[in-house]
């Protein structure tokens, strides 16, 4: 995992408020703890000052969630910190989190990062100059089945290799957004090359007080 | 009442100890980084793991509560290598500076390192590398050697109730840190210096001053405001160079402020090392000791007792002040009076004083009312008493005065006298609040007596504290606070106008009019120097502030670290400071020089040793004769009857990090002011 940015030399707004839908969906989120425990509701305020300020949260988001909340602003700054889906430094529009925990590493998480890094000509960490993409390479996903995948924004692309990322690349940089899933064509994370068993359907089981009826010869299982 | 066995020693703890404290009850000491008595728990360093029967593996004694029939082993093979596997995790990032590391010597880390450590490092990878952090003048990071145990981030939360301080990021590259660069803004802030187990958090101003092993150490109680929280000095060669808290639970359990703590390098400037004769050209001259008080002696001489008025200043000694009120009371002055801010304190019944539910008081206190105060920078110590008695189960707090952020949540109540009046005749609906309290608690600022109706201020609080029960019996919970250290000593010893004779503001009159012809300043720096006419005015004090300015003669006395002393705190606790260094140059024990004076005088004063002074403080009152303990006062009648004016209570401290000649001439109270005030512009907006 590459080392956390800080407070960085980005420069920060100074005032931060959430819009009017923003602070009705604040509003619902805190009123579902009970009250003096509003802190509670840090973690989806964050989320949503994050997606208000176009994927990061600047300090002065986090000011004014803490302030929304009556939490004293470093308890939020602890929070946010955490967890590395919040974004503490401008991202591009594209932002590729690239998992390289090891299951996609097994399956070629490396070209897909270096097909990333000669694309965009940039490294892992940075944002392309024209601040359309930015790379970063995250732990595990949860989608190891379909490994490798990278995370677009808030969408997987997966089963992804070294020619695939980078035509993921020139799609998504031409304006057009390529079908999210599988990039083999693979059906949700169904074996590669379409269902391998359950091919038919096997007959309905009634419940009797008898023994079960036998199996009949040539189903699967 | 848990009974457990450590070691094979039964021991019964009370309910809710946890293990390692009874591991201690038995006798064993438990290795700890992370875990400290006055915070809360958080069991992240792992280093006092013990084993327990049946348990499958060591546990951390400091998070698990002792239960009945425990058997708690902590001297085992399991537990040694377990502790070691411990010391060798938090190695591998501490760097190897304890060279020119200032906790060298008194490191938790390398103490614990010599009897769990190994003899070399396993480890090939590069250690991590923290940046340092910024946390204002007092406070110098080095976040390298930071082992993450918390304790300061639990510190500024619940002890100083600023959470400016907090764990950012995580695992690998966690990092203490208020993550915005600021100074904390708390007055207790350096205390996490204490309480840091390494060397990340080491003292800025004495940064590579010395080594433990140099200095001598020498008990001795705080001056610079009147709580009298128990110090030790820290000194090498004839130099203070630090202050360090001590454990006195009744008064300042293990903290101290940031002042008392760090204003001693004004001991070093401006003082008055030499006696100085103000010549005929009106310049100050450096004088004999012998010419000097010749000079007094020849002026005392010349002029009635009437027409000469003594007064003391805010950190004058009890043994000074019964050897100059002796001497007054000698040459027949009874101009006398130590309440040089003007507090309208009657001189006549100690319990109108005196913080009288003692400060170990609050902790049993249930409703709280101030009364023109600001605990939080008249007494940090006492403020972080009252919120660790409200964090405890919200304590409802009145406020009656200026209106500042105390830590804690407070109702304000009102601004001025007529709010205390509504209060004692029962019309203010906290009234009832407070009657219906068990142990219910006012605290009387300065703020609220040092004005012209303070008297009848007094005897409204009085009337309230009458009429609500705060005084009932066996609990009396009307306190005064004061911010000067010498003010309840010089009131117990009767340091106050005697018939006829003027208070502060009669001596000032009394000089404008003529009609006092010699003032002796012990000490005073508070009052209207510009006030004092014509008269001859001698300065018996340690630093050359407001009043050495006006003296005609100076005669250069010790500061507290320089003397044996005794100074009575807000509740009537008479502590003994004791000598650390000699004073400078010419200086001497103020005493002394009185006793030499009255010589001079022919009125010798009847006491040749420091025993023989004591001997008569206890003569006169009875706080001085059982020391570092609190004789209750019986209730009386305080105060004086009569109309209140509306104006608003005012605190006396305007400035917390400057309230006296010596914060006054320390340059790293001049920083923490700077800071302060730029903190306080960047939030405003008003910097330039």
């Amino acid at each position: 995992m590459s080392a956390p940015t800080g407070i960085g030399a980005a420069a920060q707004p100074s005032h931060f408020a959430f819009d009017a839908e923003n602070l009705a969906r604040a509003t619902t989120i805190i009123a579902r703890y009970p009250a003096g425990r509003q802190a509670s509701a840090v973690l989806p305020l964050l989320d949503i000052a994050q997606r208000q300020c176009g994927n990061w949260l600047p300090r002065a988001a986090m000011d004014y969630v803490a302030g929304l909340l009556d939490m004293a602003p470093i308890r939020v700054y602890e929070v946010a910190t955490f967890y590395s889906m919040f974004n503490l430094e401008p991202v591009g529009e594209w932002f590729f989190q690239i998992c390289t925990t090891t299951p996609c590493w097994l399956r070629g998480s490396d070209q897909v990062v270096a097909a990333c890094e000669r694309k965009l000509g940039i490294h892992v960490g940075e944002t392309s100059a024209d601040g359309k993409f930015t790379l970063k390479e995250v732990e595990c996903l949860g989608a190891c089945v379909n490994a490798p995948i990278i995370q677009v924004n808030d969408d997987f692309y997966e089963d992804l290799d070294g020619p695939s990322t980078e035509r993921l690349i020139d799609e998504l940089a031409a304006g057009r957004v390529p079908p999210v899933g599988s990039v083999i064509g693979r059906q949700k994370s169904a074996p590669d090359g379409g269902p391998q068993v359950l091919k038919t359907i096997p007959p309905r089981y009634e419940w009797t007080l008898e023994a079960p009826p036998a199996p009949p010869a040539g189903s699967d299982d | 009442m848990p009974k457990l066995t450590v070691n094979g020693i039964q021991v019964e703890v009370p309910a809710g100890a946890t293990v390692l404290q009874a591991c201690e009850a038995a006798g064993f000491e438990i290795p700890r980084f992370c875990y400290h008595e006055r915070l809360s728990i958080a069991g992240n360093c792992r280093m006092c793991l013990v084993e327990q029967e049946k348990a499958p593996k060591p546990i951390a004694s400091c998070a698990m509560p002792a239960a009945d029939n425990m058997v708690i082993r902590t001297d085992t093979p399991v537990v040694r290598k377990a502790r070691k596997g411990v010391m060798e995790f938090l190695l591998i990032n501490h760097p190897l500076d304890c060279p020119i590391c200032d906790q060298g010597g008194e490191c938790d880390l390398q103490d614990q390192a010599m009897a769990y450590g190994f003899d070399r490092s396993r480890y090939q990878e590069n250690k991590r590398a923290v940046p340092d952090k910024e946390l204002g003048p007092l406070v110098k990071t080095s976040m390298n050697r930071c082992i993450h145990c918390t304790r300061c981030v639990r510190f500024a939360s619940e002890v100083a109730g600023v959470e400016e301080l907090g764990a950012v990021f995580r695992g690998e590259h966690m990092e203490i840190s208020t993550y915005v660069e600021k100074t904390l803004t708390s007055e207790l802030s350096a205390n996490i210096v204490d309480l840091c187990p390494v060397g990340a958090l080491t003292s800025k101003p004495y940064a590579f001053v010395a080594r433990p092993w140099e200095l001598r150490k020498t008990e001795s109680v705080d001056v610079l405001d009147a709580v009298g929280s128990n110090i030790r000095v820290d000194s090498r060669s004839g130099e203070v160079l630090r202050v360090l808290p001590r454990v006195n639970e009744f008064v300042n359990e293990e903290w101290i402020s940031d002042k008392t703590r760090f204003a001693i390098d004004g001991l070093k400037r401006q003082r008055l090392d030499r006696p100085y004769l103000r010549g005929a050209d009106g310049k100050l001259a450096p004088a004999t000791w012998s010419d000097a008080l010749a000079a007094v002696a020849a002026k005392l001489g010349s002029v009635p007792g009437s027409r000469i008025a003594a007064i003391a200043g805010d950190q004058a000694d009890c043994e000074a002040l019964t050897a100059l009120k002796d001497l007054m009371t000698a040459l027949g002055s009874p101009h006398l009076d130590c309440r040089q801010d003007g507090a309208r304190l009657d001189p006549s019944a100690p319990v109108g004083w005196r913080f009288n539910s003692t400060i170990a008081g609050i902790d049993s206190c249930d409703a709280l009312l101030l009364v023109g105060t600001n605990p939080r920078w008249e007494a940090p110590i006492i403020n972080a008493r009252i919120r660790k008695r409200w964090l405890s189960s919200r304590l409802p707090v009145g406020v009656i005065g200026p209106q500042h952020d105390l830590t804690y949540k407070s109702e304000y109540l009102g601004a001025g006298p007529q709010t205390l009046a509504d209060l004692a005749d029962g019309r203010h609906p906290f009234a009832e609040t407070l009657r219906s309290a068990k142990a219910p608690m006012i605290i009387v600022g300065q703020g609220a007596l040092a004005r012209a109706d303070g008297a009848q201020v007094l005897a409204l609080a009085r009337r309230a504290a009458e009429a609500l029960g705060i005084v009932r019996d066996g609990w009396n919970g009307f306190n005064v606070l004061h911010v000067a250290a010498g003010r309840v000593g010089g009131l117990e010893l009767g340091f106050a106008p005697a018939a006829g004779g003027r208070d502060v503001a009669g001596i000032l009159a009394g000089c404008a009019a003529g009609e006092i012809d010699v003032v002796w300043l012990q000490g005073a720096d508070e009052v209207d120097t510009s006030r004092l006419g014509k008269a001859f005015v001698i300065y018996q004090g340690h630093h050359g502030d407001r009043g050495a300015h006006r003296a005609d003669v100076i005669l250069p006395g010790a500061a507290y670290t320089e003397k044996n002393a005794t100074y009575v705190n807000t509740e009537g606790r008479a502590q003994r400071g004791r000598i650390a260094i000699f004073p400078p140059g010419d200086a001497r024990e103020d005493w002394k020089i009185l006793r030499a004076l009255s010589d001079r005088l022919g009125k010798r004063l009847p006491y040749d040793t420091l025993a023989q002074v004591r001997a008569r403080m206890a003569e006169i009152s009875p706080v001085f004769a059982q020391i570092d303990s609190v004789v209750p006062a019986p209730w009386a009648g305080f105060g004086a009857a009569g109309p209140v004016d509306t104006t608003p209570f005012r605190s006396p401290v305007s400035n917390f990090h400057m309230t006296c000649a010596i914060s006054r001439a320390s340059a790293t109270m001049a920083e923490c002011t700077a800071a302060r005030q730029a903190a306080l512009d960047a939030r405003t907006g008003t910097h330039a």
